[in-house]
């Protein structure tokens, strides 16, 4: 059958996962059911364990559900640590349910899948290598693509059960008391693993660094833990985050980044006490540069800022233009470290980020929201998960959480290369076009035409161009010409949730 | 006419093209590398195939590596291309440009 914005859902995955087709991001009322795990209780006093293996061997069972976090980025040596005993053990058919996959974690997991040591998985996303293997139909089961909002509700929920979760941390005590914010291989905070950690049936820390007990601040908490492991590193400092953030001097990209600027300061959220959440794009890191010197002339100061936090906006935090960082990621060094000396940078697990089966989320209470996307279509729609040759290669992060701001801008160029960002229908739908309020491109920005607040207030500001969605795709098209269509074949290779677990969209196996 | 030299134009920049043209036997023999090929192959193989007729060739290897060119940055890299293979770099022909 069609949901709300035209996919068609084959028939036989919504009876197979018992799905609802997505019909609207308006999820107030929705009625929510906990799961929590259940254990048996321990009086230990020291939860230490010498061997990983003899670790695995003693939690794994086949055809579990084990789940890892990605806060180590590209930097993670627990992932490969752990999924190698797996392999080695001879284990089959688990789930894999990591709030994230990055690439250096793609080489074992298609060993896994070659295997049949994995035959599901769950993610906010998958790129290279292994987004290559599952867009070529490498695992039987599709693979189930879920917002970082949305894990935690379907951690919550029981959707997803976490039977072992292993949590790689820079540091912790014999009794799992651990944070994300001291060691060699820091990275901030440990928001997504937190999840893990409240609800996964085993809880299993790995650490390169024993702290005397009782070990804090303690992000994770002895309540939560069963075991704890020492190996030689959990992670390479290098990797984790990227290093000095560098502003853009694409002239292109900072052009993107002042019109940004512009819709924001002429909206009407544009005023003091106002909440904002930015990504890590080129683009992205310069509109926080215009939007400070615009905070200071108008004396405007945000109440928080939300999501993934970088260094720029530390700089804000400490300058006094916001005051709370509501961090539930951080993405380079100087966003990781400041956690310590900055008690107005909150750690936030998940849920309270981003989760819609909830009490109110952060993102319900953000005014503006500046987000990515690889394509949108007239319909406003966004795709942030298949690249332009039909393969996966993204991950919805945040993207259907944030999206819910007062006022979401999505920035993008018009073309990259010689692919159209704009373009008629999305590959893939991730984000309804319902969320987005403002696309704005190096010529101009297209305004939601539900909207008309906004047509209202932004069209007649100096140096921002306003045009119909329509035009931008017709101007897109014009200059790359009329793509050949892509060719897919019928089978369902992985599924798009929305944020509130109905489905959004699917993707099929490319044809090659 | 026909191919005197193997020549090129072009680079591996992004949103470029590198054209190698040279001597064949067999009409257009089309070799394409593109991250775009799924969705704009035909269309370069087409643009270039127009350049080569419009210079009266009837045989040649054409060996292609795309950046994600525009279609006027795939005719001007062709019509170097040509000009070089052909040896009239210094009278070009004004008529099919």
């Amino acid at each position: 059958m069609e949901n709300k914005v035209n996919r068609n859902i084959p028939d036989e995955i919504l009876a197979k996962y018992a799905y609802q087709p997505f019909t609207s991001t308006d999820i107030e009322g929705m009625p929510v059911e906990r799961v929590l795990p259940t254990f048996e209780a321990t009086t230990g006093s020291n939860k230490l364990v010498d061997s990983l293996t003899d670790l695995v061997n003693k939690t794994v069972r086949d055809g579990m559900t084990i789940s890892f976090h990605h806060h180590f980025r590209e930097g993670d040596f627990v992932f490969n640590k752990v999924m190698r005993i797996i392999i080695d053990n001879g284990y089959q058919d688990l789930t894999l349910a990591p709030s994230s996959l990055t690439n250096v974690m793609n080489d074992i997991v298609v060993e896994a899948i070659e295997k049949g040591v994995v035959t599901n998985i769950t993610s906010s996303g998958m790129r290279g290598t292994l987004g290559d293997a599952i867009s070529h139909g490498a695992l039987a089961n599709p693979v189930i693509f879920r917002s970082h909002g949305n894990r935690a509700r379907a951690i919550e929920t029981g959707a997803i059960k976490i039977d072992v979760a292993f949590l790689g941390v820079p540091n912790a005590d014999e009794m799992g008391n651990a944070n994300g914010m001291d060691g060699d291989s820091a990275f901030g905070s440990l928001g997504y693993a937190l999840m893990d950690a409240q609800y996964a049936q085993t809880v299993v820390l790995i650490t390169d660094t024993l702290k005397p007990y009782p070990n804090t601040p303690a992000s994770i908490k002895q309540t939560q833990v069963d075991y704890v492991v020492q190996v030689d590193a959990v992670g390479d400092p290098e990797k984790i985050g990227s290093g000095a953030t560098r502003f853009t001097k694409d002239p292109k990209e900072l052009k993107i980044a002042e019109m940004v600027n512009k819709v924001i300061t002429h909206s009407p959220y544009f005023k003091d006490g106002f909440s904002f959440q930015t990504g890590t794009g080129g683009a992205a890191l310069a509109v926080t540069r215009f939007l400070r010197q615009a905070m200071l002339d108008n004396q405007i100061k945000a109440s928080f800022a939300l999501g993934g936090i970088t260094k720029p906006t530390v700089d804000l935090l400490e300058e006094g233009l916001i005051s709370r960082l509501m961090d539930v990621q951080d993405f380079d060094k100087g966003a990781a470290e400041s956690m310590h000396k900055n008690r107005n940078q909150q750690e936030i697990d998940a849920s309270w980020y981003a989760d819609a089966a909830n009490k109110g989320a952060m993102v319900d209470k953000l005014d503006v929201v500046i987000l990515s996307a690889l394509e949108i279509d007239t319909k406003f729609n966004v795709n942030v998960m298949s690249g332009s040759d039909g393969v996966i290669r993204g991950a919805i992060g945040g993207h259907q959480d944030a999206a819910t701001a007062k006022l979401t801008i999505i920035s993008a160029p018009l073309v990259r290369g010689r692919i159209a960002t704009i373009v008629p229908d999305v590959t893939t739908v991730v984000t309804p076009g319902e969320s987005i309020d403002v696309i704005v491109t190096e010529v101009g920005i297209a305004i939601n035409p539900l909207r008309e607040d906004l047509l209202a207030v932004l069209s007649d500001v100096p140096g921002v161009p306003v045009f119909t969605i329509e035009e931008l795709q017709q101007m897109a098209e014009k200059k790359v010409g009329t793509p050949k269509p892509l060719e897919f074949t019928d089978r369902v290779v992985a599924l798009i949730e929305y944020r509130d677990g109905t489905i959004m969209d699917v993707i099929h196996e490319v044809k090659d | 006419m026909e191919i005197k030299e193997t020549a090129m134009a072009g680079t591996l920049e992004s949103s470029d093209i590198q054209i190698m043209l040279s001597a064949g036997t067999n009409g257009y023999e089309f070799e394409l590398e593109s991250d775009v090929a799924k969705q704009f192959g035909d269309q370069i193989k087409a643009t270039i195939t127009n350049v080569l007729e419009a210079y009266d060739i009837q045989n040649a290897k054409i060996s292609v590596v795309d950046k994600g060119a525009l279609d006027l940055v795939i005719k001007a890299r062709a019509l170097t291309a040509v000009q070089r293979a052909l040896g009239i770099v210094d009278t070009p022909n004004w008529e099919v440009m």
